[in-house]
């Protein structure tokens, strides 16, 4: 299996390239389109700021390619807000693969960001969550959300409830950090892989 | 719901874990790959390795010792010692490091953390704070406490929240090593000014230690050394006691 992890500008990506390692399974971190197209799977990474991040994928049409990508892509972070159509961060347009729009936390009580271990509750039939409880803790670290959608696979509650992953047809998103969230998070890559 | 955190501390010198430990189950007690790697299993929210040599040949150890690290432990971890520019953060980063924290440098020179924030994400950037309370007001030392600065901790605090850190680590120097209890007054009102999490540190001797910092001193992490090392507090055990006190805690 040929895993292809997208380079841009993202930061975190040594994290994700460890949780690959612990894993087993080899990997190439790339920008090329051809190796990214015959990739089997994909992981799109980050850790960033939205318009520096659309910017960085520009430059290199990696914003043209990665929504047309055909086999499983699993974007996580920014990876999964810069799949979304807008994001209140810097009033960027975003990719579009997920017709939701990414908004900013407010609250007065709680800290922004949000960062720490919460609790997710996934739906019945998300795959990346097989052999896992409904609820499990996994690692955040983010101001901004995307709301509760009808592409919504498992919520979380920080302020209000919101996505803590998203699915539509090939595409598979995570608001947190799969690749530093315990054993649950790596449960969660496995998955993906085995897709 | 979002749980406080439990973060254990490990002091690095020469690549090795100092102070004693005494867990028997380990191989080698001084191997802080397999003692990171055990407190992550052990239930262990995030870890912290502090370089406590930091000369040139150590900053190679130590990136090393990261990368090692991060292939073997699945929780974030930070590193801090001895870091003072964007080069080191970029070599600790590479290496699979998830945060750092500066300290000193941060004193020296406040533009590093603006520079940091900037290059890397606030995400990723913890400024350390050791505090020491002197003629009547909370003041920021150095050199692991040993000097004192002209600078006060409280508006620091705000300070450096303002200039993009990501995270505070909050030494009182008067509660470490006394295993009498957090700086819990001091925490709170950090804690309570900042949108940022604060994690104490300094003074942890029992359980119920952290119970009052998470609720007196409304810190968003506890961190420890000692009693973790020497096993006088059980991790799982320190968190199921929280856990039936109502503390939100990962299990």
């Amino acid at each position: 299996m040929e895993i292809a992890i997208v380079k841009y500008n993202a930061g975190n990506v040594a994290s994700v390239m460890y949780a690959l390692d612990r894993i087993g399974v080899p990997y190439t971190w790339t920008d090329d389109e051809s190796v990214l197209r015959q990739a089997d799977k994909i992981i799109f990474p980050g850790v960033g700021e939205a318009s520096t991040a659309m910017a960085h994928l520009k430059e290199k049409g990696l914003d043209l390619l990665i929504p047309q990508l055909k086999q499983p892509v699993l974007a996580t972070c920014i990876g999964m807000q810069l799949l979304c159509k807008h994001s209140e961060e810097n009033d960027t347009t975003c990719m579009g693969v997920f017709d939701v729009e990414v908004k900013r936390f407010q609250s007065h009580e709680l800290k922004i960001p949000h960062v720490g271990w919460n609790s997710i509750q996934a739906s019945q039939d998300n795959p990346l969550m097989e052999g896992l409880k409904k609820e499990e803790f996994v690692y955040f670290v983010h101001s901004f959300y995307v709301p509760v959608n009808p592409l919504t696979t498992a919520v979380c509650d920080y302020v209000q409830p919101f996505s803590a992953m998203l699915h539509q047809d090939n595409f598979y998103a995570a608001q947190f950090h799969a690749e530093i969230s315990g054993m649950a998070g790596q449960r969660i890559i496995e998955n993906f892989l085995a897709l | 719901m979002l749980t406080k955190r439990i973060i254990p501390c490990l002091d690095i010198k020469d690549g090795r874990t100092v102070k004693g430990t005494n867990f028997v189950d380990l191989r080698d007690a001084g191997d802080p790959v397999e003692l990171g790697a055990l407190y992550a299993q052990e239930g262990a929210d995030e870890l912290v390795f502090l370089d406590i040599t930091a000369t040139v040949d150590d900053r190679k150890t130590l990136v090393n010792l990261v990368r090692e690290v991060a292939r073997h432990v699945n929780i974030p971890f930070t590193v801090g010692g001895g870091i003072s520019s964007i080069q080191d953060v970029s070599a600790l980063l590479n290496a699979g490091a998830d945060k750092v924290s500066i300290n000193s440098s941060a004193v020296r020179n406040p533009d590093l953390i603006d520079e940091l924030a900037l290059q890397f994400g606030s995400q990723c950037i913890i400024v350390a704070i050791d505090t020491r309370w002197v003629d009547g007001t909370d003041w920021v030392h150095t050199h692991g406490g040993r000097k004192i600065t002209d600078i006060q901790t409280i508006p620091w605090a705000k300070e450096v929240e303002n200039r993009g850190a990501g995270e505070i680590l909050l030494t009182s120097m008067d509660a470490d090593g006394t295993k009498a209890g957090f700086a819990n007054a001091l925490t709170s009102t950090i804690s309570s000014n900042s949108s940022i999490p604060i994690i104490a540190s300094g003074g942890a001797g029992s359980m119920e230690h952290f119970y009052e910092v998470f609720t007196e001193g409304k810190a968003d992490a506890g961190l420890a050394a000692s009693i973790f090392h020497f096993k006088e507090i059980g991790i799982l055990d320190l968190k199921n006691y929280l856990a039936s006190k109502g503390i939100p805690m990962r299990i």
